[in-house]
Parts: C-alpha cells; structure tokens; sequence
C-alpha cells in the first residue's frame, strides 16, 4: 500500500534520512522503533510531503506522491496523528473534528455527520464534550481527538507518531487497544514508537530507524527477541 | 462652552470614531495573528480604500444622475473601495511579503518590506493622484439637515450610517471567523500553522484570503472617514495607521474581539480627552495609551498571555 524507496529527507544541508525503504501493506499494523533524533518524525513528514523528500519515491496505492502538495496526499487517503496530539486548544472538538475532514468539505452534510457519529462511537467522550475548548481536555482525551480528527478526513493508511508519549501508563494500554480496534475494522497504520514492547506487542511487522538508516527489519515477534532490540529499545542490559 | 454640557456630544462622535478605528485594527490583528507580522503598509491600504471611494463619487456626480440616494450610493462606495483594498492587500501578501517568507525570513525582513511597501504607496498616490488633498462632496449624499436630536444630542445620519457600518461589517467578520470553513482553517492556522498543513489546509490560500479580508475591512473604513471628515490625501493613511495599530494593540493584538475593544476604547478616549484638553493633544493621548499598554499589559486586554510569538 505504501512503499519508500531510498528516501533522503534533509532540513537545509542536515541529512535527517539517508536513503530510507520500506513498506507498509494493506490491513497491517508496522511499528517503527528508533531511538531520539533518528528520523522517526521526520519519516512521518516526508510522507505526509510537509518536508519534501531530495531523493528516492513514495508511492501510495501504486502511485508515487512525493512532491505532491499535503493537501493533495490527505485527499488521496493518508492522515496522521502527530507527536504531542498537537490539536487545536482554542478551537472546539467538534471544530477540531471537523477541521480533520477539511480536505472533504465539499462532501454532503449528511456524510460529514455520518463519520462524526462513527467517531463520537468510538469515543463517546469527544461527544460529551464536543462544545468545550480542545485545550481543556485531558491528555487522554486530547489523543481520542487528535485520533478522531485524523480519521475525519477517511483514510485507509493512518500514521500515528508517538501515541502513547506523555500519557499515563493505564493510558497508554487504553491508546493501543483503540489501535488495535481501528486495525482490526481495516485500517492499516504505520506507528511510530519509543515504546517498544508495547508497540511490536501489537503490530506485526517493525523497522529499526537508526540515524537516518533502517539498520533492522522484520516480524514484530522476531523484533521482540531479536538481541539488538532489546538491548537499545527494551532497556535491558 | 461648558465641557460637560457637550460630553454626550462628544461620545457620541468617539463611538464613531472608535468603530472606525476597530475597523482598520481588524485588518492589523489578522494579520498578525496569522503570521505574526505588523504589516505596515495597512495604513496605505485604508488611504487607498478612501481614494477609490472619493473617485466613484466624484465620478457618479460629474455624471448628473437624476438623484443620488445614499441607499444604493453608499453600498456601491463600499464594495468598490473594499474590493480595491481588498487587492491591494492580496498584491501586498504576494509581492511584499510571500517570497520573503518562503526563503526562510525571519521576522525583521518582512516588517521591513513593509515600510517600505508603505511608502511605496503613499508615493505612487501622491505622484498618480497629485499631492493636493482630494474632496468628498458628502453634503450631496447626506444633507446636514439629515440628522436626529436626541436629548440635546445632535447626531448626524452620517454618524448613524458610519457606526451601522462599521458594526454591521465587523459583526460580518466575526461570524465569517467563527462559523464558517474559511474561518475556522483561518483560526488553525494561526493557532498551528504545520497542524493545519497536515489536516491539509493549503496555508498560503488562507493566509491570502486573510490580507483580502483585513485590507477590504480597512478599504470600508477609509470610505467612512472619507465621507466624515471630507478631506483626503495621500498621507492620511499614516497616522490613522498608527491609531489603529494602537488600538489593536490596547485590545490584544492578533485577538479580533480585542480590536474591536481597542479602537471603541481608543475612540472614546480621544474625544473624551479633547473636550477637556486642548485638542492639539489628541495625539499625545493616543500614543500615551500605546506606550502604558506595552509597559503594564503588553498582551493588550484581551490578549492571551501564552500567545504563539511567545512561543517562537
């Protein structure tokens, strides 16, 4: 479904990707671990096209969009959940929700209110409080939102980038059963992760990002075992 | 006179003149608010604005029309001088400040550009237009005699007319910005620029909508002054600038609500001061006001005190 192929990313002259592959297929959950500063985000932008790539291609569904505008790759149908939830506090959730499903907003109303309801199900407490401020909700509730409003827009690859940082750890679990759920109803989700055991628990594939490389790939299982994994992102010595 | 006999007088002119401030702050927080720039050259936008409502006038005089009613005159003055501005501030965007901006300018380059933008069109007016102060025929348009007492209170239709106005049009804003698409990827982007590229707002779009919008505002503003004080030129645009910015400033800026308070607040207070002062003062006033709000409130009354250029 989506495949980079030797993508290099660079802020100025700082190369942050030095010719990175991989690929996400349909229906998966792939994890991908790095340790700080070693292009996870950085991965997530380049494909969203926020930093365009210098070389290699993406391709999404068999079609390359790199150097497509944002705009343009989140109508084709990917959306992402970025590090620190980043919703808008000063806009409502219902306006967040519905600033997620800004590149449909010629779709018909009843469509709109359709996929609303599909999220307000999911997190009945975005319903409850779909009037307050964004800023006034919980951390918890602030990852629902910045879920919910990712999934406003109908994509079929979602791209979380850190979902469970800052939050508590009962939390956390809570964030990674409602991966699980979206997953397992279809959507395929490429995740990036500092929490590593909790995430290859439940994707099924990993790669290792390590200063710009993948350095590893394989069954999330495999990861899980695998010597190098354990000792850099497992915390054992 | 006695001062205090003339107070109500006198506020009733400083409402009027305060919603007219309000309208030219409006285009100043908006853009600020969005990319976190004072653009300078607002001032000549609402100079332009005033200019192309006195050349539609003069025009439909000259042209002996059988009757000119303010009824459809004064809407058509409007829509011309706000489309006009309206231009005027998207060339601005386009020409002065997006190619600074996509090289990576930090924030001086762009306040520079605009000064420099401004003089630039003071001076193409002046040159084009001549530099002798242009007339507003308004008595043709609104008879003296066209006007309301009230309690001792002389009020003017022209009064009526330019606070209707100015309120209708700031109300316009206000519920453009809060209920429409338009407005809420305005209020995203100014909140987080890169989130709402992700949500997949083209930014650019926006941030041009956004000039158009503050510079039509301001367009409408230089018809209204136009028309009350009858006398125009090219350098009008600076000091009512710098008023504006005050009271956007007093407000909060980059806060639209706190415009709209600065300049009724601003308004009110210089009429005030110069029924008991001297009114050589009027400016002393106004730019005292500047200069406490930035020592005691910098964030301005309304204005937030974690706004995002604190953060940058």
């Amino acid at each position: 479904m989506l495949k980079l192929s030797g993508v290099v990313t660079s802020y100025g002259s700082l190369p942050v990707l030095k010719g990175v592959s991989l690929e996400v297929k349909g229906g998966e959950i792939v994890c991908l671990l790095g340790g700080n500063a070693s292009g996870k985000s950085t991965t997530m932008k380049t494909i969203l096209g926020t930093v365009p790539p210098r070389k290699g291609t993406i391709e999404f569904d068999g079609q390359r969009i790199d150097g497509l505008p944002t705009a343009e790759i989140v109508r084709r149908g990917i959306s992402l959940v970025p590090e620190g939830r980043r919703i808008f506090a000063r806009m409502t959730v219902w306006e967040n929700l519905v600033m997620g499903a800004f590149t449909r907003r010629e779709a018909p109303a009843d469509e709109l209110t359709e996929d609303l309801e599909r999220i307000y199900g999911l997190f009945p407490r975005l319903r409850e409080r779909r009037d307050q401020l964004g800023g006034t909700l919980s951390g918890g509730e602030q990852q629902m939102l910045a879920i919910g409003r990712a999934l406003m827009s109908r994509p079929r690859l979602l791209l979380m980038d850190e979902p469970s940082m800052g939050l508590a750890p009962a939390l956390v679990d809570l964030v990674f059963d409602i991966i699980r759920e979206i997953n397992s109803r279809g959507m395929t989700i490429l995740v990036v992760e500092q929490n590593a055991s909790v995430a290859l628990s439940m994707a099924h594939r990993g790669y290792v990002l390590k200063n710009g490389r993948i350095v590893m790939h394989d069954r999330a299982s495999a990861l899980l075992e695998a010597e190098g994994v354990r000792r850099a992102y497992l915390g054992e010595a | 006179m006695d001062s205090f006999a003339i107070l109500p007088q006198q506020l009733v002119f400083g409402i009027a003149l305060g919603t007219v401030y309000s309208l030219i702050a409006l285009g100043y927080t908006l853009v600020y608010g969005i990319l976190f720039m004072i653009n300078f050259a607002h001032g000549e936008v609402f100079m332009i604005g005033a200019y192309l409502g006195w050349g539609l006038l003069t025009w439909l005089l000259s042209a002996q029309l059988s009757s000119l009613h303010p009824l459809w005159v004064l809407p058509l003055l409007l829509l011309q001088g706000m489309i006009g501005a309206g231009l005027v501030g998207l060339s601005l965007e386009f020409f002065a400040y997006r190619p600074l901006y996509k090289r990576g300018a930090t924030r001086l380059g762009p306040l520079i550009s605009a000064v420099g933008a401004s003089i630039f069109l003071q001076n193409l007016v002046m040159l084009t237009q001549g530099a002798r102060m242009k007339v507003y025929m308004t008595s043709l348009l609104f008879p003296p005699s066209w006007r309301l007492q009230v309690a001792g209170v002389n009020i003017s239709a022209l009064l009526i007319v330019i606070t209707l106005t100015s309120t209708l049009l700031m109300f316009g804003l206000h519920y453009l910005v809060q209920h429409t698409t338009l407005g809420r990827a305005m209020r995203a982007v100014a909140e987080d620029r890169e989130m709402a590229e992700i949500v997949g707002v083209k930014v650019w779009r926006v941030i041009a909508a956004t000039f158009f919008l503050g510079s039509s505002l301001g367009g409408a503003a230089g018809v209204l002054v136009g028309l009350y004080y009858t006398q125009i030129d090219f350098f009008m645009g600076y000091s009512a600038g710098l008023k504006a910015f005050t009271a956007a400033v007093l407000g909060g800026i980059g806060n639209i609500r706190g415009a709209m308070l600065g300049g009724l607040v601003l308004g009110i207070a210089e009429s005030l001061a110069v029924t008991f002062m001297n009114p050589a003062y009027r400016d002393v006033i106004t730019f005292a006001i500047l200069i406490l709000t930035l020592i005691f409130r910098p964030t301005g009354l309304l204005g937030e005190r974690l706004s995002e250029w604190e953060k940058l």
